[in-house]
């Protein structure tokens, strides 16, 4: 049997912390499940110990999904995520990495419908010293994208960044405008790699599993960039995600700067949940 | 609708009580651990939920429930009155005072709605006979003012900026002597989103509420947020007193639990929920109605 101190108080106390985490029910139920298991046959008896195998338990499970971002070139990445998440941000951020590694980046300015999202993105394109497409406010997405691509081709671009308005992942017209924007992504420009990034706000709570979900099933998710994790929320339902859909992270943001940015770490996460 | 799956869930969860004859103790902790699983679910912060259910239990397996006609029936009220405790009664107006000038500001972290609630906050209350002045307070953000300039226009409120060169609080009160020298009644002040641990911008927010002293401070908060909504809005409260709650992205399918654990740690009244991207998705919120909704009742 367990270590006295391992009862069903400090076993709820664990559970406590995940739920606290978001991670959700459903998903810390199964993973304290898996932790009973584990014990159970390794036989660790403190509960420091206990504690160290239920993080090995969550990185794992990070670890076997945890996929890069492609590096085949040319490569299209179209940036998708619910209102104010940090998608623009982000790809501010992402635009900097590449051009810093000596790629030849271009942006294209997907979001035509919120007040000033181009504008924002024509600042954060100056901040990395990379070219723009957009169009006027109020105009096809799907157009900008298809005049980026060849845009993209035409100048030898090795990563095009396309940007998209927020939408909530409930309104069927708006996920219809989001596939429109994929299709013209993959029929105009065969010979490139593509990658379609879900930005998750790191303070989200189980509603980020329905985003993912639909996201999903409507445009197909590569991964996901998790931001805002320079808060206090620990971004826990990614967790959920990735052991209901199989999406794994593959970029943080740690802040409003152009470098914070980083690769994902299974591990640090981890850690930094406890 | 707000709530919706949360009231799906506690509705099931009740029927299957309301029927029996007799309750017993155990019946009733199974169906408190079953509405603690869909509040959990809803985002509700999990101490939060821990002494709703305890409170709600104890009562439930009191005297006065177990022994009357129908314990069913009177266990859904115990938790309907809860609910109902717990999202605050009625519903809060914002205070208009009839003193020359109003001043809202609106506050939050990174991308909960602040720009564009100004706009709807303004747009609303223009539409009530008032006349309203948009501040732009954020000059971080890449492109924040001609956002909301953007969104003025379109609203037909007119905007008061001074660039992103000038301290946030020397903005605002110079807004304040161009709004009376408009014969303007409200001025509603965006400002940056900023996480609730950063010092520096924190301190910001105070000094403008030092010099300004707004007649409301309102917290506008994504109602997807997760369990941290009450860390947020605690620190939020502390720092500021806040006045009041605003509660977007409500057209949604999230379950908004983050509403019921702000109203619990801060008492502060959800005043108005955003259900949409556009001027007029604003609504002034009936928090006495929506328990109701929850349990069908
Ligand atoms: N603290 C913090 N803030 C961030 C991070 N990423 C983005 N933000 C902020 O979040 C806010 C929203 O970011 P945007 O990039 O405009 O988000 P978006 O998803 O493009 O928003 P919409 O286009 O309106 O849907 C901005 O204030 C950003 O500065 C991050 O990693 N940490
Ligand atoms: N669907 C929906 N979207 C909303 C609602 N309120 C705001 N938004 C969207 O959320 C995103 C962020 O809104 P902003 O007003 O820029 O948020 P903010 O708090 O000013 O952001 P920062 O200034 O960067 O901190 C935008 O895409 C808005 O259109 C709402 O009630 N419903
Ligand atoms: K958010
Ligand atoms: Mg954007
Ligand atoms: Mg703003």
């Amino acid at each position: 049997s367990l270590h006295p101190t391992i009862n069903d108080d400090f076993l709820e106390e664990l559970e406590e912390i995940l739920i606290y985490c978001d991670i959700g029910v459903n998903a810390t139920l199964q993973i304290i499940e898996k932790l009973k298991d584990r014990v159970k046959e390794s036989g660790v008896k403190t509960p420091d110990e206990v504690v160290e195998t239920l993080k090995t338990i969550i990185r794992e499970l990070l670890e076997t999904k945890y996929r890069g971002i492609s590096k085949d070139y040319p490569l299209v990445i179209m940036v998708v995520g619910v209102n104010g998440v940090g998608k623009t941000t982000t790809i501010g951020k992402l635009a900097y990495k590449y051009k810093k590694e000596g790629k030849k980046v271009l942006l294209a300015a997907g979001d035509t419908f919120r007040a000033a999202a181009v504008d924002q993105l024509e600042i954060w394109s100056q901040r990395a010293g990379i070219n723009m497409i957009k169009h006027s406010e109020g105009s096809d997405p799907a157009a900008v994208i298809y005049d980026a691509i060849y845009a993209a081709k035409a100048r030898n671009v090795d990563v095009l960044i396309c940007d998209t308005a927020g939408r909530l992942h409930n309104k069927k017209n708006l996920m219809e405008e989001l596939k429109k924007i994929k299709r013209v992504i993959m029929r105009e420009f065969p010979e490139a790699s593509k990658e379609t990034l879900l930005v998750i706000d790191a303070t989200t709570g189980q509603n980020a599993l329905a985003q993912a979900r639909l996201f999903k099933d409507s445009v197909g998710i590569d991964g996901i960039a998790l931001t805002k994790l320079d808060g206090t929320a620990k971004g826990g339902i990614i967790i959920a995600v990735a052991l209901e859909l199989d999406i794994p992270v593959k970029l943080v943001g740690i802040g409003e700067n152009i470098d914070d940015l980083q690769e994902f770490s299974p591990e640090d996460f981890v850690n930094a949940l406890f | 609708m707000l709530f919706e799956g949360l009231a799906h869930k506690l509705q099931e969860t009740l029927r299957k009580l309301k029927g029996k004859g007799k309750l017993s103790e155990a019946d009733v902790k199974q169906a408190m651990r079953e509405v603690k699983l869909a509040l959990l679910e809803a985002d509700v912060n999990f101490k939060v939920v821990k002494d709703f259910i305890n409170s709600v239990t104890e009562r439930a397996v009191g005297q006065e429930v177990m022994m009357s006609l129908t314990p069913g029936q009177q266990v859904i009220k115990v938790v309907n009155e809860a609910l109902t405790e717990l999202m605050g009664k009625t519903k809060t107006d914002i205070n208009i005072s009839s003193k020359d000038l109003t001043v809202l500001m609106l506050v939050g972290l990174q991308g909960s709605g602040k720009t564009t609630t100004a706009g709807k906050l303004a747009n609303y209350l223009k539409k009530q006979g008032h006349s309203p002045l948009l501040v732009a307070g954020d000059i971080y953000r890449p492109a924040a003012i001609k956002q909301l300039q953007i969104i003025g226009e379109k609203a037909e409120i007119p905007v008061f900026a001074m660039g992103d060169k000038n301290k946030p609080v020397n903005i605002i009160k110079r807004s304040l002597e161009f709004a009376r020298s408009k014969g303007l009644n409200i001025v509603i002040i965006d400002t940056a989103g900023r996480l609730h641990i950063n010092d520096e911008l924190m301190e910001e927010l105070k000094e403008i509420k030092l010099e300004v002293e707004p007649d409301e401070i309102l917290l506008v908060v994504d109602a997807m947020t997760g369990q941290d909504a009450v860390n947020i809005a605690q620190t939020f409260n502390y720092q500021l007193s806040l006045d009041g709650v605003i509660l977007t992205k409500l057209d949604g399918d999230t379950r908004g639990g983050a509403a019921l654990s702000i109203k619990a740690v801060t008492n502060c009244p959800i005043k108005f929920i955003g259900v949409g991207e556009k001027l007029e998705d604003i609504e002034p919120f009936h928090p006495d109605r929506m328990a109701s909704r929850i349990l069908g009742m």
